[in-house]
């Protein structure tokens, strides 16, 4: 028999049939979708933004080739997945952050929340806000020092809860004309990058409709001003509930595969941020909300395994 | 190396209690939040070790074996009052600091593993050696888990400012929090680890522990490493055997 013969009968394991996706291509896909946020936000905080979200990037990037270096691994730069986390955790920050303070929240994003795991698809919770939430403790007045046009402003969830709705201009927030982290700001920019990934198919709708649907059901019952049509858009486009409805949830490590897990993760994300945010200290409660929920998820994925084809249902109970 | 200075190096190095053998976590985890609270914490359980390996030691063949744990408790209860009184009265600050952690000294794994495993079984000089080694050794990990939270943390070496006089540092506060002590000490016990492995690879491997041979291998918190009596034996033999 010759050779062409004999790899006619080998017969690999499953995927038979593979899409022309790569983890490059869908993480430039996100970085696509993130470039209007990027971009408006450097127009509101000005140039020191992009220098954070540069840093940031920059930190990323160099830490995993050192990593990857140290532990004599192939390096995995290539798949673009560092500059998303970078770029995502640039996003987080405030644009008067000190850049050194930048850099290692890079690095412990990189080192110890992703690597340390075992690099991308094994991080149990997402890197960017891992050190997002790590940074928020560590250097809590830098992390929440809001400034935008030469003014430290408060910013509009933390005006909501400290002055009152009145204080608020919903309009200026949808633009994003408002003080906070450098591409939260902006619902409309947020909204036509999440467009762009889901026409793409990089994310379906699941989570950030589960989550921001949850999350307005939960305000109108507990919150400050209940059902107030003003309160409720001011807390949605405020804050960082839509980056991260739309960019962090959707993460394909950290989020569950099955499609009715993907539902409960985001009514999850959607409860826990309306819990912090009306009953919580801080203002704020997306970060939190999500690395919490993102450690429920290898329990939401072992309850929501679908009934194989041909499998019964009494049989999958008794399993 | 004698009896003793084996004792010791077991204690500190071989098996450390915090690094390796991974007892007295609480109290590692909780008080550590600056060097000076770890060398407390440290130095106070090295003082009750001791004396208590002491006095197991020389009652080892009076107390039935029935209650022994009861027994064991009372001796060790009973310094920890001691210690407990006296850092109340000559070290406020300190005591007020580490709080709970004093008289939670009595419940320690670290205790009562080293009377259970040794002082109950050997000899009153060696047990006080090895009251010394581990209670150094604790000391030795709760100081550097301590230093490094500390400088980082608060920008302060023993209280001295170190970091802080480096202009437009901000002390990352999550380190003297409950994470930072999470991640300090594994961060400190990989080191270790990297350090066994090249001894191992070097051909002067820190585990298997010797003078073991108890058979009480169930309760022994390095039977993963010596894999049982009887291989450690076996191995032993072989030992023997390569040397005639």
């Amino acid at each position: 028999m010759s050779e062409k013969n004999d790899t006619l009968y080998q017969v690999s394991s499953s995927p038979h049939v593979r899409a022309n996706d790569s983890t490059t291509k869908i993480m430039l896909y996100v970085i696509i979708a993130l470039l209007p946020a990027t971009f408006f936000g450097v127009y509101n905080f000005g140039i020191r933004a992009l220098f954070v979200v540069l840093v940031t990037i920059l930190s990323c990037v160099l830490s995993e080739i050192c990593f990857n270096k140290i532990v004599k691994k192939e390096s995995t730069i290539s798949d673009l997945s560092c500059v998303v986390t970078g770029l995502l955790l640039g996003l987080n920050l405030p644009a008067t952050l000190p850049l050194w303070e930048a850099v290692i929240g890079g690095v412990f994003a990189i080192v110890i929340v992703k690597m340390l795991f075992g690099g991308l698809g094994q991080n149990f919770m997402n890197p960017a806000l891992g050190a997002r939430c790590f940074l928020l403790i560590s250097f809590a007045a830098d992390m929440t020092n809001f400034n935008i046009d030469g003014y430290t402003g408060a910013t509009p969830l933390a005006v909501i809860k400290n002055e009152g709705i009145e204080n608020v201009n919903s309009l200026k927030m949808l633009i994003g004309q408002t003080a906070g982290t450098i591409g939260e700001t902006s619902t409309i920019a947020i909204v036509l990058g999440a467009a762009f990934l889901i026409l793409v198919g990089v994310i379906d709708l699941t989570i950030p409709a589960s989550y921001i649907l949850s999350f307005v059901a939960f305000i109108a019952i507990f919150g400050k001003y209940q059902f107030d049509i003003n309160y409720i858009i001011a807390e949605v486009c405020g804050g960082g509930l839509m980056l991260g409805a739309f960019f962090m949830a959707t993460d394909y490590v950290t989020s569950p595969i099955t499609p009715r897990g993907r539902l409960y993760f985001g009514i999850c994300c959607g409860i826990l941020t309306g819990l912090f945010r009306c009953f919580g200290a801080n203002a704020e409660g997306v970060s939190f909300a999500i690395i919490l929920s993102n450690l429920l998820v290898p329990l939401i994925e072992d309850v929501t395994i679908p009934r194989a084809f041909g499998v019964s249902k009494e049989a999958k109970k008794n399993e | 190396m004698g009896k003793n200075t084996e004792r010791l190096y077991n204690g500190i190095i071989k098996e450390n209690p915090v690094f390796v053998l991974m007892l007295g976590m609480c109290p590692t985890l909780a008080v550590t939040s600056s060097a000076i609270n770890g060398i407390g914490m440290g130095l106070s359980t090295t003082v009750v070790l001791i004396l208590s390996n002491l006095i197991i030691s020389s009652f080892r063949k009076v107390i039935p074996n029935g209650v022994r744990m009861p027994a064991y408790i009372v001796i060790v209860a009973s310094l920890v009052t001691v210690v407990e009184f006296i850092m109340k009265a000559y070290l406020p600050s300190l005591s007020a600091a580490l709080g709970v952690y004093i008289p939670l000294i009595v419940v320690n794994c670290i205790i009562l593993g080293r009377a259970e495993s040794y002082a109950s079984k050997n000899p009153v000089i060696p047990s006080v050696f090895d009251g010394i080694g581990m209670g150094f050794g604790f000391t030795v990990g709760l100081f550097l888990i301590g230093l490094v939270r500390e400088t980082i943390g608060a920008g302060t070496m023993l209280g001295f400012p170190v970091l802080k006089q480096i202009k437009g540092f901000t002390p990352m506060t999550i380190f003297i929090m409950a994470p930072g002590a999470f991640l300090v000490l594994a961060f400190l016990v990989a080191g270790m680890n990297i350090v066994r492995k090249k001894m191992e690879e070097k051909g002067t491997p820190l585990a298997p522990p010797s003078g073991c041979l108890s058979g009480a291998c169930l309760g022994c918190s390095n039977a993963g490493l010596c894999g049982g009596v009887e291989e450690h034996s076996k191995s032993q033999d072989k030992e023997k055997q390569n040397s005639k």
